[in-house]
């Protein structure tokens, strides 16, 4: 009688083993991750895959960039609503830092620490990081934001439903909902401009050439080139949204 | 829009350090602090109901069925500070005809559906079909006829028949346990997959939005079988009351572990945002999180529902006791998801400021409006209780069994 327990239950567990042996290997070959892993995938054929470069260097906070965006995608003018906006970080001789976007750097800046109290000081161009692993697109609801084939994260705001979870989820304060069309708003790379061959407004518009506009395809493009020559730095790195987004001169204080 | 921006204007005088520009209009208001807090009172009542039911704790008898229909009232109700937030409230459709996979938010729909249609009416159908036939023949007119048609035309009320009933519901309710706790687990997950927020992006989330929930749903049924009893005029059941205050006491005490050992952990690692986050604690947190979260709505119920877990005051004070207990966890759970839903709105993501809160009494997003979705599910329920009352059903039963 034990001897016949004893068989079953080597059965039943060798039955079991088995079974769990074999949805290991079908969870495995299922990937059931990749079900809700979002990233852009560089594209196929000769598609571009955008990226942008800016040079902290040469920024000198004149505000031109924040205020051809706000003109050129007609962004509502109350200092609420940005696109692209300027910080201007100071850092103090005691260690203390300050930041500041006073109407996103539209109407420029002025240092009030005097001189003899500042470590240094510089400018940082903020916009969309047009991210390849993007949280805002990842937690869309309803897929409204996207990214399009050639790695420009867009909003569909005849789909949106103004719900607001992917500007909570958006780590750089790149989005808003729009006041008036009550749905979520976010630097589109000037695409009606790039689509046409121009460049979006706010590259146009720098004066020092400290934004760099290109296809990170393009191993000989200016982009890539700007990315060779300098030692680039993404904002966040460590929450791996695959920022597109790199910054030449990043200091450790900014965020 | 005018009113908005002068709004933001005026918060803007209020920034302290530095914020992003956009962060200044805090997009998640009151309504999104109401979503979890009902969420989580349905998901709480209907577990109590389950102790009775599956985990055959007879003495909770007298609120079982209160706890189902309370966890009906507040779950219709539950989806309405949500489309009343959106930007765009007649696309709310569209979360459910065309949902985005790796959205966290996108499947609460279904959830939602699955809870309520599957688990929240079935049972309720199940558990009163019996009690509807048996009205429909005791009333007259509209009443009699409203009877008949909620039966669905299932008359048969042969022992046979009841016995199915009772089997049936036995099996929802052991299926609505684990959607309880996925419909709440669930809404902790909204918050706590957000990597872009230090304050929410914790993997203990949906386990804390599942014990504060259940805390709060018990406290609820607790609160409501107290004012109904009063209302009718009988004693409450000072038992049941000893036990889900048994119950209460247990939850609150892991609930409490889980919120303290998320905080330990926040202050022993020690992150990039720790700085910003004591702040907020010490400051614009300090009444809300401290005070009325921590010290009223846990601290003090945790330890005079233990004190009476050794001495038993009469029952008149134990009624007291329980009437201010529930009251003060119900009001601290509210304060706990506004903690988490505002509190991680305050600070910025840049870590180097803080913006301020405003809310007005009128408007979409004021108190006013807030305070309607509180009060519509508490008449849904009177209204539930005018229908269905739990106190009828089985006394009337033995008489028309007979017939």
């Amino acid at each position: 009688m034990s001897e016949k327990k004893d068989k079953t239950s080597r059965r039943g567990f060798l039955r079991a083993g088995l079974v769990l042996a074999g949805s290991v290997v079908a969870g495995t070959v299922l990937k059931p991750f990749n079900g809700v892993v979002v990233a852009g995938e560089e594209p196929k054929g000769d598609t571009p895959w955008y990226g942008i470069g800016i040079d902290i260097e040469k920024c000198i906070g004149c505000g031109k960039c924040a205020k051809s965006c706000k003109l050129e995608n007609n962004v509502p003018m109350e200092p609420f609503f940005f696109r692209s906006w300027v910080e201007q970080y100071t850092i103090a001789k005691d260690g203390s830092v300050k930041v500041e976007s006073p109407n996103g750097g539209i109407d420029g800046f002025k240092q009030e620490l005097p001189d003899d109290q500042i470590f240094k000081s510089f400018f940082v161009p903020k916009m969309c990081n047009h991210c390849s692993k993007s949280p805002c697109v990842q937690v869309c609801p309803v897929g409204a934001t996207y990214v399009s084939p050639d790695g420009v994260v867009l909003v569909d705001e005849k789909y949106c439903i103004g719900c607001r979870y992917c500007i909570q989820a958006c780590p750089y304060g790149c989005r808003y909902l729009h006041p008036a069309k009550q749905v979520a708003d976010k630097c589109s790379l000037c695409y009606h401009r790039i689509k046409k061959g121009i460049q979006p407004a706010c590259f146009e518009m720098c004066p020092t050439g400290a934004r760099v506009f290109g296809n990170l395809r393009d191993k000989s493009g200016p982009l890539v080139k700007f990315l060779r020559d300098h030692n680039c730095l993404v904002l966040k790195p460590h929450l791996n949204t695959g920022s597109k987004l790199y910054y030449n001169a990043l200091s450790g204080e900014v965020r | 829009m005018e009113h908005h921006f002068q709004q933001l204007y005026d918060v803007m005088s209020q920034v302290q350090g530095y914020i992003y520009p956009n962060e200044i209009d805090l997009n998640w208001s009151i309504l999104i602090v109401l979503y979890p807090y009902i969420t989580g009172l349905v998901a709480g009542a209907f577990i109590l109901a389950s102790l009775e039911r599956v985990f055959k704790v007879k003495v909770l008898k007298p609120t079982y069925t209160l706890a189902l229909l309370t966890a009906l009232a507040f779950l219709l109700t539950a989806t309405m500070p949500l489309i009343n937030h959106l930007g765009k409230p007649f696309r709310a459709y569209e979360i459910m005809t065309t949902p985005h996979a790796t959205s966290a938010m996108a499947i609460f729909g279904f959830v939602y559906l699955w809870y309520l249609m599957v688990v929240i009416l079935l049972e309720i159908w199940f558990d009163y079909r019996k009690d509807m036939v048996v009205w429909a023949h005791q009333t007259t007119g509209w009443k009699s006829r409203l009877y008949k048609i909620l039966t669905l035309g299932s008359y048969d009320i042969s022992p046979k028949a009841v016995a199915f009933d009772e089997k049936i519901g036995y099996i929802i309710t052991i299926i609505g346990i684990p959607s309880a706790f996925l419909l709440h687990g669930y809404v902790g997950f909204i918050f706590g997959s957000v990597k872009a927020n230090p304050w929410w992006s914790t993997v203990l989330m949906p386990v804390i939005f599942l014990f504060s929930a259940m805390v709060s749903g018990i406290a609820l049924v607790m609160f409501v079988y107290m004012i109904v009893s009063k209302i009718r005029k009988v004693k409450a059941d000072m038992n049941c009351l000893d036990a889900i205050a048994k119950y209460l006491f247990y939850i609150l005490i892991l609930d409490f572990v889980l919120e303290a050992l998320d905080q330990i952990h926040r202050i022993y690692v020690a992150e990039e945002s720790f700085e910003i986050i004591s702040l907020l604690i010490q400051g614009k947190l300090y009444i809300t999180l401290i005070i009325m979260q921590v010290l009223l709505g846990t601290l003090v119920p945790l330890v005079t529902l233990a004190f009476l877990q050794f001495k038993k005051p009469t029952d008149k004070i134990r009624h007291t006791i329980y009437l201010v207990i529930s009251m003060l966890i119900l009001v601290g759970i509210f304060f706990m998801r506004w903690n988490v839903v505002i509190g991680g709105q305050l600070f910025s993501k840049s870590f180097y400021g803080f913006t301020s809160f405003k809310i007005g009494l009128i408007g979409t997003e004021g108190y006013l409006m807030a305070s309607v979705w509180i009060i519509v599910p508490l008449l849904i329920l009177a209204f539930l209780l005018w229908l269905l009352p739990p106190w009828k059903k089985s006394e009337e039963l033995a008489e028309t069994v007979t017939i």
